[in-house]
């Protein structure tokens, strides 16, 4: 199969604005067309897939070339006369491996591997113990071992001196946790056989060695997994004593002039910096977002956050596999036309000979002038978060969760293969520790028209960006204008991005937001906003956006819900703010505060239906169900999985903030034993909390009056949008769908 | 101590075979769970090769980056998917082909 991948620099452009494409082709050339995402459901019993070709200048043939992505990070510090200029030398820190058998590991290096010149500390392949690597850069290596094996998951003092005059070398191996007859320390003194390291123009790197540069990148081998705490480097062999005393302060005294580098992992760390605290400030860098904000050697668990005791968080951990951003070089780029209809867009890519990609971005109106009054939220930070997710390859349970065999398409089997994409915030690095940051600046392979997803239910087997174009389909079939706002967007520009909207719609599954899009969401509804919740499990993890880099966002698994990894003790606080991570549940902003409902259920084999509720009967609310039946079971038909109440369920509840105006209009039933409550509901464990009989496995859908004549309808169910299209978009969801948008689009008070 | 799959729970095969997908009883789901529940590598899947209307059996590999494995066998109905990989998986757990 012929593979083209890309990205785009940027979610959201405005007439005027250009946005900027990178794609890596196995085609010869690719045809380029920009094209209107109207449905991505490929399904013949659903409306199919729709798209239309927007003529741009962007539109045309290019010449395909590879693209490579180098995963995995590291620190790199500029070459610099302190480090290139060493004779005699010291390094050493503190670690935490998680993988020390997986070959070769770099910890402090001072190498060019070209023609194998310097001297670096490694865990060596051998044995994966801790190793002094010297190469003469004439082709001889020497490398001398402790030959004890680290133990994953525990913290070493490490430390390598090499004497110029006299070639001798002394490794230490520390362990800071001893175990009756487990011998996993050491220090070996030996001879250097070379005459000397040799000397090269390489830069400083730790978490892996410097290969080469490609395209003002540096790419590095021998990647570690792992954490690094206080690694210095000194211009002599110190004694222990001065080793102990450059762990705290290696600045200080007489031994300020042996160091040549302290790096103080504890400053900085919102920030993509490496703080040298040495005289020669050899700052460095960090490349591909190690993770920050994590428990350090000293670490008592006497504190928490990151913010009051930042001695004790002086590390970080590096993954081969972590990514930020593949760096590629622009292959086309597209200023958006001034007449361009705000909606959802991609670059649509066909390679000579075969192969498709798909580049979505949004195309907002202009600022400052809405085009309709509808605006759809493009739940842009969600489709981060499940970016590149390789759970149906990766997890065992993921045949019990969905009830079925796991189904993948073509792009499913593209990023299975080229894990150098990155995966998403529900996956985790090859080391088991959860991946807790995700960008945009890569492909993204299941941000995508066409993209299946294992966890989509029976039927379209949809999930997110896909699933949302069941919404836009539906939008155009009724032929409803509307501006297309993305999550990021909201981030940015707060409430100003959505305040001249009558109505905001949002996605199928809303799942992650900031503090800054709760924040003007919560206005936009206290200023008279109407709000349209489209889906389920809606504003349920907190997340912090990069305050530095653009397009990257973290998320920590904190002290409950559904979690697919969980965040180390310590370790609950972002590393990009500061903030308190987890649930915003457990952040005092049930998502009830602002939609009426949140997340009570899941399952992943069949969706169900609603039957209407006694509040469905009041005059007030009558408008709702005009041309609905007061019988009738509504959603009882659908693409994500054959019903409109599915997949992840939301329910209303005082104790967590619905509103006490609000109508429970309809609520799901039916449901299967794979539908099980969440774990934040399961104060005690029990063996009734599934589908058949536990009431608390249900969808509700609420509507309420918000101050200032502003209002919200909740659906409640990620499974909704996948049954507006049934019979020709004639059937109750969509009418119910059709009347609250019709209402909440006319300004008039309820 | 997992559930161990064997001929005394060959009463829940037909109710598989009626509805692989869907409600089932207690007793069928628990064999399903069982089935269904084996770790990554080898493990069937699915290979959507035209949408909604053709699936290819395949093998995930278990090993990250390494593709997944297409097998000759391809369906026209996810049901029936379904029961084939349970008559496979049947064996597997109990050493005995099911019953045609």
């Amino acid at each position: 199969m012929t593979r083209i991948a890309g990205y785009a620099d940027r979610v959201s452009v405005t007439p005027g604005e250009t946005i900027n494409f990178m794609v890596s082709s196995e085609a010869p050339s690719y045809r380029c067309d920009i094209v209107r995402i109207i449905c991505g459901d490929e399904n013949p019993d659903g409306p199919g897939l729709k798209e239309k070709v927007v003529r741009t200048a962007a539109n045309g043939t290019y010449k395909g070339r590879r693209q490579v992505c180098y995963d995995g990070s590291f620190m790199e510090v500029a070459p610099h006369e302190a480090i290139q200029g060493l004779e005699s030398f010291t390094f050493q820190a503190f670690i935490w491996p998680t993988t020390p058998d997986r070959g070769t590991q770099a910890l402090i290096s001072n190498w060019r591997d070209r023609d194998k010149a310097g001297a670096a500390l490694i865990i060596t392949k051998q044995d994966g113990s801790l190793a002094l690597c010297l190469g003469d850069g004439k082709g001889k290596i020497e490398v001398t071992a402790t030959n004890r094996p680290l133990i994953p998951h525990q913290w070493y003092f490490v430390a390598a001196t090499y004497n110029a005059e006299t070639k001798q070398i002394t490794l230490v191996q520390q362990p800071l946790n001893e175990y009756p007859k487990v011998r996993h320390g050491g220090t070996v003194r030996k001879k250097s056989a070379l005459k000397a390291p040799g000397k090269h123009d390489a830069p400083l790197t730790m978490g892996a060695y410097f290969r080469r540069i490609d395209r003002e990148r540096t790419v590095c081998g021998g990647f570690y997994n792992g954490r690094i705490d206080s690694p210095r480097i000194a211009n002599r062999v110190l004694s222990p004593a001065e080793m102990e005393l450059a762990k705290t302060r290696p600045a200080e005294g007489a031994l300020a002039t042996a160091i040549v580098g302290a790096w103080d992992f504890s400053q900085g760390i919102t920030t993509t910096a490496a703080t040298d605290l040495s005289a020669n400030a050899l700052h460095g860098s960090l490349v591909n977002l190690p993770t920050r904000a994590v428990t350090g050697w000293n670490w008592d668990a006497s504190e928490m956050n990151w913010r009051n005791a930042p001695e004790q968080y002086g590390a970080i951990h590096f993954h081969e596999d972590d990514l930020y951003d593949a760096r590629w070089e622009v292959d086309f780029s597209l200023t958006c036309p001034k007449r361009l209809r705000s909606g959802v867009y991609a670059a649509r890519l066909r390679g000579e000979g075969g192969g498709e990609e798909y580049i979505p971005f949004a195309v907002r109106a202009p600022r400052g002038a809405p085009t309709a009054k509808i605006c759809f939220l493009l739940p842009t930070v969600s489709y981060m978060a499940y970016a590149n997710t390789n759970m149906a390859a990766d997890m065992g349970a993921a045949q019990l969760l969905v009830g079925r065999l796991t189904i993948l398409n073509e792009a499913g089997l593209h990023r299975a293969e080229h894990r150098e994409y990155g995966t998403s915030l529900y996956d985790s690095h090859i080391d088991g520790s959860g991946i807790c940051y995700s960008s945009r600046l890569r492909p993204i392979l299941n941000f995508r028209p066409k993209a299946l997803e294992w966890i989509g239910g029976t039927e379209s087997t949809l999930w997110q960006f896909n699933a949302d174009t069941h919404l836009t389909e539906w939008l155009e079939a009724k032929g409803f204008e509307y501006d297309v706002v993305t999550d990021e967007d909201l981030h940015y520009e707060g409430l100003s991005a959505i305040e001249d909207y009558t109505v905001v719609l949002t996605g199928s599954h809303p799942e992650y937001h900031s503090k800054a899009m709760w924040d003007a969401m919560h206005a936009y509804q206290q200023r008279g906003g109407r709000l349209m919740y489209m889906g389920a499990n809606g504003w349920y993890w907190r997340v912090a956006f990069h305050t530095e880099v653009p397009g990257c966002i973290e998320v920590r698994r904190a002290e409950d819900g559904i979690r697919t990894w969980i965040a180390r003790p310590g370790e609950y606080y972002h590393s990009f703010t500061g903030e308190y991570g987890g649930l915003w549940r457990r952040n005092a902003r049930p998502p009830q505060l602002i939609v009426g409902t949140g997340f009570s259920a899941q399952g992943f084999d069949i969706s169900s239906y609603y039957v209407r509720q006694p509040d469905s009967f009041k005059k007030e609310v009558a408008w709702i169900f005009e041309g609905i039946g007061k019988d009738e079971r509504i959603g009882d038909f659908g693409l994500i999985g054959g019903g409109a109440a599915g997949l992840e369920l939301d329910r209303a509840d005082p104790l967590l903030g619905t509103p006490p105006n609000t109508y429970v209009l309809a609520s799901s039933e039916g449901h299967t034993d794979l539908y099980l409550v969440v774990c934040e509901e399961l104060d005690v464990n029990r063996p009734n909390a599934d589908g058949t009989q536990d009431p608390l496995v249900r969808a509700d859908i609420v509507f309420y009056e918000t101050p200032n004549g502003g209002a919200v309808f909740s659906t409640s169910s990620i499974a909704w949008c996948g049954s507006l299209a049934h019979n020709d978009h004639d059937n109750n969801v969509s009418r119910m769908t059709e009347n609250v948008l019709r209402r909440f689009a006319d300004p008039a008070p309820f | 101590m997992p559930y161990q799959v064997t001929e005394k729970d060959l009463y829940v095969v037909d109710e598989f075979m009626a509805k692989p997908i869907g409600h089932h009883s207690p007793d069928l789901q628990r064999v399903l769970n069982t089935l269904r529940g084996a770790d990554v590598k080898g493990k069937h899947c699915l290979v959507c090769t035209k949408p909604g209307r053709e699936w290819r059996l395949a093998k995930l590999s278990g090993v990250r980056g390494k593709p997944v494995k297409l097998l000759d066998k391809t369906f026209d109905n996810i049901d029936d998917a379904e029961r084939y990989v349970f008559r496979l998986r049947w064996k597997q757990h109990t050493g005995k082909a099911l019953p045609k």
